[in-house]
């Protein structure tokens, strides 16, 4: 199996599995020996050690998501509120400086339920497509998504409670993500009603925050309170057609984290922060197809990972500009 | 059929995961679902701006961003709320509060629509079919009783904008900040923008009856603004909105 076609199969909610002999790199079998060795075994101990003394988590990417996450939502508010027209109308879809822009998964909503579509929203469609896939899919999640944000303020919270033993993470299966896909893209055909958008929690609150508070904020609050006492990024992971939709783009998108195994220790903090750990399930120790490998299609480059790692082993990277930046 | 087995490997090793999934996966769609009720329950189709295809196609073809509610000079389009279903996100206009009254000239909320659920069809006012004026309480207009009107149309809380073309042609004001003195109560003729759509008939043959009544003529477009600028309370001529859509065909 191919590594996008394994990282497709990942995202849709297979559980990631530690490649055969076969798919694993010359080079990825030399440092696996390599790693094993005594000496090796000894020296990571010794270095991890050493690391939980001087070693401080960096925040430099959450910042730079929330500022990201903050500014286009308010460019979205103001635009009306203000009158300063940069991006008027909602995350759904919108004019950018006059530009059509629009969600892929509304958009996609859209045309299955109308089943007929326009060339303003084809340019629209188009170019949001064309802007994510440059910047690597589900980025949109963590750069843009207001949701997101929410739900990562739910996830301290849950994590804080769960610490206390006073809240427990209820797991589901990722496979739901893409029965609830397929349920929402076959409802609109049959429909032909936009079924998704109806609780959709971006558009609701991309429409809150510029045209004013609504009762369907209810709903988000609703995902939010699951999220804190009953199961850790429930929307976001298990859930939400959004995530899928840009997470297919993602998968041949340039932006994207690379893992480098030979600097990694495996102690596994990066999976722990992570909103998708499957798919950094090549950190694990001899889990690397390669030395050097990509993160799959589901990972939303929100950094935590590059932020955590002591060893700088998870790096963004931009495919053909690595070696010039 | 590898992926599919690894998937029931899964199912097997935690039945309780697989229980909770498909219970909260089927809440969350059922939910979803939960919005055809109130389209069900909807007593009268909501008024729709100018442009807009027919409704079902309406709340298909609608992507819920809003740009209509934007582009509006007298800001008479709104989104509806999640009460309203399958329907929450989409514009409509409640005419008595703001009412569409051209004020744009040109049909903004049409060429802001990136979807045509507003069609390009009408390219003009004239050629909106939005709904159809309808005098629905007679006995409280003013014009069927001979009177005149004097003071601000809805009050001096009302904040409802209209344009006036005698006095700013291009910005609407508020209809509070525009008393009139009527020596016989003419308003919503006085202040429907398609010239002709509503008229003044006498009612009698007697040249000495002051008394009139409005009739709806066919070019009506069903703006709303009738129903607006109507000074009694509830208004006398109401705006029953079109559920075949506003586009002409």
């Amino acid at each position: 199996m191919s590594r996008l076609h394994e990282s497709f199969a990942v995202m849709l909610g297979r559980e990631p599995r530690k490649p055969t002999p076969d798919e694993q790199t010359d080079a990825a079998k030399v440092l696996f020996q390599f790693k094993r060795e005594p000496e090796q075994v000894a020296k990571r101990k010794r270095f991890i050690k050493e690391e939980k003394v001087h070693f401080k988590p960096g925040n430099r990417w959450r910042l730079r998501r929330w500022i990201s996450i903050a500014l286009i939502n308010l460019l979205f508010v103001l635009s009306f509120q203000a009158d300063i027209q940069v991006v008027e109308g909602a995350l759904t879809a919108s004019r950018f400086v006059g530009f059509h822009m629009a969600d892929l998964n509304s958009a996609l909503q859209v045309m299955l339920a109308y089943k007929e579509v326009v060339i303003n929203l084809l340019i629209g469609t188009s170019t949001v497509l064309l802007v994510w896939w440059l910047f690597g899919g589900r980025s949109f999640c963590s750069w843009v998504c207001p949701y997101h944000l929410l739900g990562e303020i739910a996830e301290t919270l849950h994590l804080k409670l769960a610490a206390k033993g006073w809240v427990q993470d209820h797991r589901l299966h990722r496979g739901t993500r893409t029965v609830v896909y397929v349920a929402f893209a076959v409802l609109a055909v049959v429909t032909g009603y936009t079924v998704f958008e109806t609780i959709n929690p971006v558009g609701i609150l991309s429409r809150a925050f510029t045209y004013g508070i609504s009762l369907a904020v209810l709903w988000v609050a609703v995902l939010l309170l699951i999220e804190v006492f009953y199961s850790r990024r429930f929307w976001c992971r298990y859930l939400c057609p959004i995530g899928m939709t840009y997470g297919a783009v993602g998968a041949f998108s340039p932006v994207h984290v690379r893992y480098d195994a030979e600097v990694c220790l495996h102690e596994g903090e990066c999976r722990r922060v992570c909103m998708v750990p499957h798919v950094l399930s090549m950190t694990r120790f001899g889990w690397n197809a390669d030395v050097k490998q990509e993160i799959g299609a589901d990972c939303t480059r929100c950094g935590m990972c590059v932020d955590v790692c002591p060893t700088g082993a998870l790096k963004f990277d931009i495919k053909g500009l690595g070696k010039l930046l | 059929m590898s992926v599919l087995t690894q998937f029931l490997g899964d199912v097997k090793s935690d039945r309780r995961e697989f229980l909770r999934s498909a219970l909260l996966g089927t809440a969350v769609v059922g939910t979803a679902l939960g919005g055809f009720l109130p389209l069900a329950a909807l007593a009268e189709p909501r008024l729709r701006p100018p442009g807009a295809i027919d409704e079902k196609a309406f709340l298909a073809a609608c992507i819920k961003c809003g740009q209509c509610v934007q582009v509006c000079p007298v800001e008479a389009i709104v989104l509806a709320d999640i009460d309203e279903g399958f329907g929450v996100g989409v514009p409509y206009i409640d005419a008595r509060a703001q009412a569409c009254d051209f004020s744009c000239d040109a049909l903004q909320c049409i060429l802001a629509c990136p979807t045509g659920a507003l069609s390009h069809v009408p390219s003009k006012p004239e050629e909106v079919r939005m709904g159809f004026a309808r005098l629905a309480a007679p006995d409280a207009c003013l014009a069927r009783h001979g009177q005149g009107f004097k003071g601000q149309a809805r009050g001096a809380g009302y904040e409802g904008l209209h344009r006036y073309a005698a006095i700013d042609r291009w910005n609407p004001i508020r209809v509070s900040d525009h008393p009139y003195d009527l020596e016989l109560c003419d308003l919503c003729v006085r202040e429907c923008p398609v010239k002709g759509a509503i008229t003044l008939e006498p009612m009698s043959s007697d040249p000495t009856d002051k008394r009139r009544t409005p009739v709806v003529q066919k070019s009506c477009v069903g703006c709303g603004m009738c129903e607006m600028i109507c000074p009694v309370e509830p208004a006398a001529i109401v705006v029953d909105a079109r559920a075949s859509g506003s586009a002409p065909r």
